[in-house]
């Protein structure tokens, strides 16, 4: 057999039906589901008269407008409750695992998929969110899907897709101190642009991506869609197997063993084809922050806000002009002069322990900011909340003046009471700095959740390398 | 699903790059249960002024491209999130046909999903539409899907391509799901040969497992 890539032999492991002319059947082996892309999914299975196929393979989480704080008080927002209480009941009806909002392992579907070991290398995963790109860190197709999809999941555990491109992204060398996996993910999309993996699966390989923590190869897979790519993923290894062993959902003993042995074989076979390959040096990455109104428009943090007249492009000058306009940035402003309003650590890009972890190390014992307005730290799953307390992260937190709140996506997309005001300015480790993301006219920088945690100190964006602190996440 | 064959209408350009899907449906709306009513709030926050007043610089709210259905856009059109509302919002302010140089893969996927035609045109030809909807009042396009072209009144006429799978679809309105039913057979000989089930070895704290029992 010709070499194969790791996409296609997962590919090829998944076609139920194929042919010419035709997208191809392939078969879903995990379908995880939110309160906010699935309602009208279920709505329109009842009406077609549908059941769904395997409850067995659907995996529910309430996470998106999840209160982060007084969880046993009345929800006031009628419409979020309505979503809670339509997920519930679609649950039940399907006899669909459901991890509600005060379950110890509920947590934002991307953390909690990977931490209880559903998502496992080798399969299909898809769920009605973007960011399911995140599970490709253990060597599994996951893509987002619209709610169509979510139904027709529902209906047949299967989707009719056309094969993608592929795309090799290499990352060589090491990352030098206080450089972060985010910043790795966030030079990538600054390289290839937020359309340069447009119809392509990725697959992240080097020195620099085999030397990440999963928390970091997640942080890196997360982000594909953000660089346009259907997917990202990862070859799974001795980092992955250590990680997955003895989750709730993992196969125990020899299971495992033999698990294991199958997954190893997933590597893409040396001298496999893709359609394209992009090469960086992590030693040349610095901390990275996010200027405009894409992940995009990023640059390094010793760098000057971009003049717009700086692109080649028209269109691009015009989205530049426009972005600044929105941010309420000067070009040429140093990176490091820009202060902030409010810090928001959390978000299925950068809420894992490690993360956690690592901000900790830069916070404790300071104080954040006189200046700043609010410092939150959520994290990405009750679990991860409960052993980060477990090591006393949470006081080096409060200590330091910030809140510490329930899992759940919180201030990422601001579906809940944790919203950026207008005019106001955060640094932010979650994954889009769309215009109004984070509230109606509010302005957002990427960051790592150690650069996120110097601004905080600060009140201002730091370069975070002359601190001296692991980033290690 | 509504089918599509051959629609002329009204063309409104949208001059922006990778427009994403945050600013056709913002987050607020994403708590609605149903796929109807979203036209009224497509582009909210650069359509309305506080108060839901129309903002009378944004290009939806100009007189002279009320009752558009064609719309012109840049490349990398639907970036970022997955939601369908996007297109529920399209679709339901009226649009029809979408006609930009290039789109982010799920929304382009979603687009068919709901009746809406999207239609790639490289990016020189796409920007002469952009001039000659600027310059004409009451520009209109014929989209037709059979013959796969784009004309307008003064003869200009484009060949555009589309998987012929995708464009049958359309041109049927058929139902997606009712599609792959009829390869239950295959579907469960898949199953049964490889049975990838989710079993639970220690237990975790949720409602209605299958996997609790
Ligand atoms: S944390 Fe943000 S990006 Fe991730 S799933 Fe939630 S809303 Fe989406």
């Amino acid at each position: 057999m010709n070499p194969r890539t790791m996409y296609r032999k997962i590919w090829d492991a998944h076609v139920v039906h194929e042919a010419p002319g035709e997208p191809s059947l392939i078969y879903i082996d995990r379908h995880l589901v939110h309160e906010g892309t699935s309602p009208q999914a279920f709505t329109g299975l009842k009406e077609a008269g549908r059941k769904v196929r395997r409850p067995d393979l659907a995996f529910a989480v309430m996470d998106h407008s999840v209160p982060t704080k007084n969880r046993n008080l009345p929800i006031l927002d009628e419409a979020a409750m309505g979503q809670f209480s339509a997920l519930e009941r679609n649950c039940r009806g399907a006899g669909i695992t459901l991890f509600d909002m005060f379950s110890h392992n509920q947590g934002i579907v991307h953390v909690i998929g990977p931490e209880l070991g559903i998502t496992q290398p080798g399969q299909t995963i898809v769920c009605g969110d973007s960011h399911t790109s995140t599970h490709g860190a253990f060597g599994t197709l996951a893509f987002g899907i619209g709610t169509s999809e979510v139904e027709h999941v529902l209906a047949t555990q299967c989707l009719s897709q056309y094969a993608s491109k592929t795309m090799h992204i290499v990352v060589n060398g090491k990352r030098t101190k206080g450089v972060s996996a985010k910043d790795i993910i966030l030079a990538i999309i600054g390289k290839i642009g937020i359309a340069g993996g447009t119809s392509r699966v990725v697959e992240y390989s080097g020195e620099a991506i085999r030397a990440l923590s999963m928390d970091g190869r997640m942080t890196v897979c997360n982000m594909s869609i953000e660089g346009g790519a259907r997917a990202g993923m990862i070859a799974p290894d001795h980092t992955t197997f250590a990680y997955m062993e003895g989750r709730p959902y993992v196969p125990r003993g020899k299971a495992f063993q033999e698990a294991v042995e199958r997954w190893k074989a997933l590597a893409t076979d040396p001298g496999a084809k893709f359609d394209a390959t992009v090469t960086l040096d992590a030693s040349k990455i610095s901390p990275q922050v996010t200027w405009g109104t894409n992940p995009g428009m990023v640059t390094g943090v010793t760098d000057r806000v971009p003049d717009p007249a700086s692109f080649h492009e028209a269109d691009d000058q015009k989205a530049a002009a426009r972005a600044l306009e929105y941010m309420g940035l000067k070009a040429g402003t140093l990176v490091v002069d820009i202060p902030v309003d409010r810090v928001f650590i959390g978000s299925c890009t950068n809420s894992r322990l490690n993360d956690l972890r690592a901000a900790a190390r830069v916070v404790a014992g300071k104080h954040v900011s006189k200046t700043l307005k609010e410092a939150l730290v959520v994290p990405g799953s009750m679990s991860i909340k409960a052993k980060a307390e477990a090591e006393g992260l949470d006081k080096i937190f409060r200590d330091a003046g910030f809140e510490w709140r329930d899992a759940g996506c919180s201030m990422c997309i601001a579906m809940n009471p944790d919203v950026l005001p207008p005019g106001e300015r955060a640094a932010s480790t979650s994954n889009r700095n769309f215009e109004g993301r984070q509230g109606k006219d509010s302005r957002t920088h990427l960051v790592s959740p150690i650069m996120a945690a110097a601004a905080a100190i600060a009140g201002h964006f730091v370069d975070v390398r002359d601190w001296n602190v692991d980033a290690t996440e | 699903m509504q089918p599509f064959s051959k629609h002329t209408g009204l063309v409104l350009p949208l001059d922006r790059i990778n427009v994403d899907t945050d600013q056709m449906v913002p987050k607020q709306f994403l708590k609605l249960q149903t796929k109807q009513g979203f036209g009224r709030v497509l582009f909210y926050d650069w359509r309305y002024l506080p108060g839901e007043k129309p903002n009378p610089d944004f290009i939806l709210n100009q007189p002279r491209y009320k009752g558009a259905s064609v719309m012109l856009a840049r490349a990398n059109f639907g970036c970022g999130s997955s939601r369908e509302h996007a297109p529920w919002a399209v679709a339901d302010y009226g649009f029809r046909v979408l006609i930009a140089p290039s789109y982010a893969d799920i929304f382009y996927n979603n687009c068919f999903k709901n009746g809406i035609l999207p239609v790639t045109l490289p990016d020189e030809k796409v920007e002469d539409l952009f001039k000659r909807a600027e310059k004409e009042p009451g520009y209109s396009l014929t989209a037709d899907l059979p013959n796969q072209t784009i004309s307008d009144a003064h003869g200009l006429n484009l060949k555009f391509e589309i998987d012929n799978f995708r464009k049958h679809v359309l041109l049927e309105g058929l139902d997606d799901i009712g599609l792959t039913l009829k390869h239950e057979a295959a579907i469960t000989a898949f199953e049964q040969a490889r049975h990838p089930g989710a079993t639970m070895y220690e237990p975790v704290d949720a409602k209605y497992s299958p996997n609790q029992q």
